[in-house]
Order: C-alpha cells, then structure tokens, then sequence
C-alpha cells in the first residue's frame, strides 16, 4: 500500500513528509523498545510506536524505514520534526492505540516484513 | 595507519540523551555518501548506534572514531565511565543494568551489545571498573 494509505487508514495526521506519500509500503514493526526494532533486518517501512524522542526516528533511520506514526495521541516537538526532515522520514500521528493501529494496518494489507540480509 | 585510510572524529555528550545517535547517523550519511553497498552501511550504521546510546546511557558520553580503508570499517568507542565488571554477562541477551527512566527512552532491553555482536563482523571490548570501556567494531568490505 501507499504511505498515503497509512495515513487513511489510521485516521492520521501527516506531520511531515508529503514528498514520501506516493511511496509503496509493504511492511511494518510496532514496538517502544528500540534494540528489539534493531535486532532484525527486514524489510520493514514503517515504524509504529509510542516512544516519543529523537531515537525513534533514528532507529527508524538505521533501518532505512520511510515513515514513523506515533500513536495514542502524541505529538513530536520541533526537534523531532527536525530530525525527521533531515533523515528524510514521513511522520504520522494517530489517536489509535499500539495494538489497533498495528490490527487496522495489518488488516489493510501491510505485514510483518521478511528478513533480508 | 595507511595514508589511504579515512579518519571521522566525534565527540559523544553525555549529558544530553535527545542527541544520542547524531555521530552515528552522521556516519551513516557519509558512508552512504561514499557508496558503500547499503548492507554494509547498515552493519555499521546499527552497529555503531547501539555502542553510541551505551556510550551516553552507561558511559557518561566520549568519543568515537571511524576509520574506513580499502579492506574495512572500523569504528572505535571510547568513554571513560564505570567500565564493564563482567563483559560476559554484559553480552547475554535481555541482561541490563539500564534505569527504569532510560527504559523509558527506549533503550535498556539488554539487547544492544548482542545486536553489535550480531551485526559487526568483529566486536572487541576493552573494558576497565573505575576506568572506562573500549569498543571496536569493524565490518569487512569483502563481506565475510
Ligand atoms: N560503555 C559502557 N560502559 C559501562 N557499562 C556498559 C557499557 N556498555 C554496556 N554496559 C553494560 O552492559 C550492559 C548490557 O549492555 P546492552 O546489551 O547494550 O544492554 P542495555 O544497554 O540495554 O542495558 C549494560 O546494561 C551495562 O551494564
Ligand atoms: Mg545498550
């Protein structure tokens, strides 16, 4: 699906990243502790999480994802939009919880991601 | 060192969590920059983060230096904090000494040092109690 489909589906708000919205997504990883996002490869484009700092969007970044939603409402800082820019990540906001965005996305056709080397 | 080999120097703060990762990112960028192959950037680039947040959230911040040359990637860490009293256990899977407040952050599932290991092609750590810690990372670009 596209990114702009992300954006539907979760009821989002896009905070930054127009540019990103036409790009094809396949799969993505929902998870607030970082090292468990770093610990695998895979082809994973979006990050959804409720960890609201820099590193969410760095880690996002390591791994060459597209796109971060925050979810349960939170809102990023001018710092965190910074740093999205500069890393070239497209930011989401969403008022669902954890478990329903991943549940609306999956739903909506984005998987779990395949390891690559 | 061979004058073929290229040198990055950062200073890593260690008071300051919200830039925690700015080296590491910046290392990134320039290998991407260079043309390096994007799994060996990856390598590195996650890598070197994990040493980058241990080094601000166990090490009180330091310095890291990058050395690229025709065979590998090396990235050295230095902080001159607590140190680790047994690398060992250090390295097992889940195993932190990480704060409830820097769990908060994101960090502090004791998977950082097994996801360098895992990542790098060589992981050494010199470490002292009282005197710091050391950690080299290389990638090789022949792939191994
Ligand atoms: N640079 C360092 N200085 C002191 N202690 C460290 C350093 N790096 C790692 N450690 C110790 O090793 C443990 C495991 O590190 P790691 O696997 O990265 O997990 P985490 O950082 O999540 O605790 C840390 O909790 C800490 O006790
Ligand atoms: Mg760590």
């Amino acid at each position: 699906m596209l990114l702009r489909e992300v954006l539907s589906t979760l009821d989002a708000e896009l905070i930054c990243g127009e540019d990103l919205l036409e790009t094809e997504v396949h799969a993505a990883c929902g998870s607030d502790m970082m090292s468990d996002v770093l610990a695998y490869v895979k082809n994973q484009a979006v990050l959804i999480t409720g960890l609201l700092n820099q590193q969410a969007i760095r880690t996002a970044a390591m791994m060459d994802m597209v796109c971060v939603v925050f979810v349960r409402g939170k809102r990023p800082d001018e710092t965190i939009i910074e740093c999205a820019k500069e890393s070239g990540i497209a930011v989401m906001c969403s008022s669902h919880r954890m478990f329903t965005a991943c549940g609306l996305l999956y739903k909506a056709g984005l998987n779990g991601g395949m390891s690559v080397k | 060192m061979s004058e073929n080999t290229l040198h990055y120097h950062f200073v890593v703060s260690g008071d300051d969590f919200t830039q925690a990762g700015t080296a590491s990112s910046a290392v990134k960028k320039t290998l991407k920059q260079l043309g390096f192959d994007p799994r060996i950037v990856r390598k590195m680039a996650i890598s070197l983060y994990e040493g980058e947040i241990n080094m601000v959230i166990h090490g009180g911040g330091g310095e890291i230096d990058v050395f690229i040359d025709a065979e590998q990637i090396a990235a050295v860490l230095t902080d001159h904090g607590p140190g680790i009293p047994d690398i060992d256990l250090a390295m097992q899977e889940g195993w932190s000494t990480a704060s409830e407040q820097v769990r908060g952050l994101g960090f502090g599932a004791g998977m950082g040092l097994p996801n360098m290991k895992k990542y790098a092609d060589e992981l050494l750590i010199d470490s002292e109690v009282g005197k710091g810690t050391t950690v080299r990372l290389t990638v090789f670009l022949s792939g191994k």
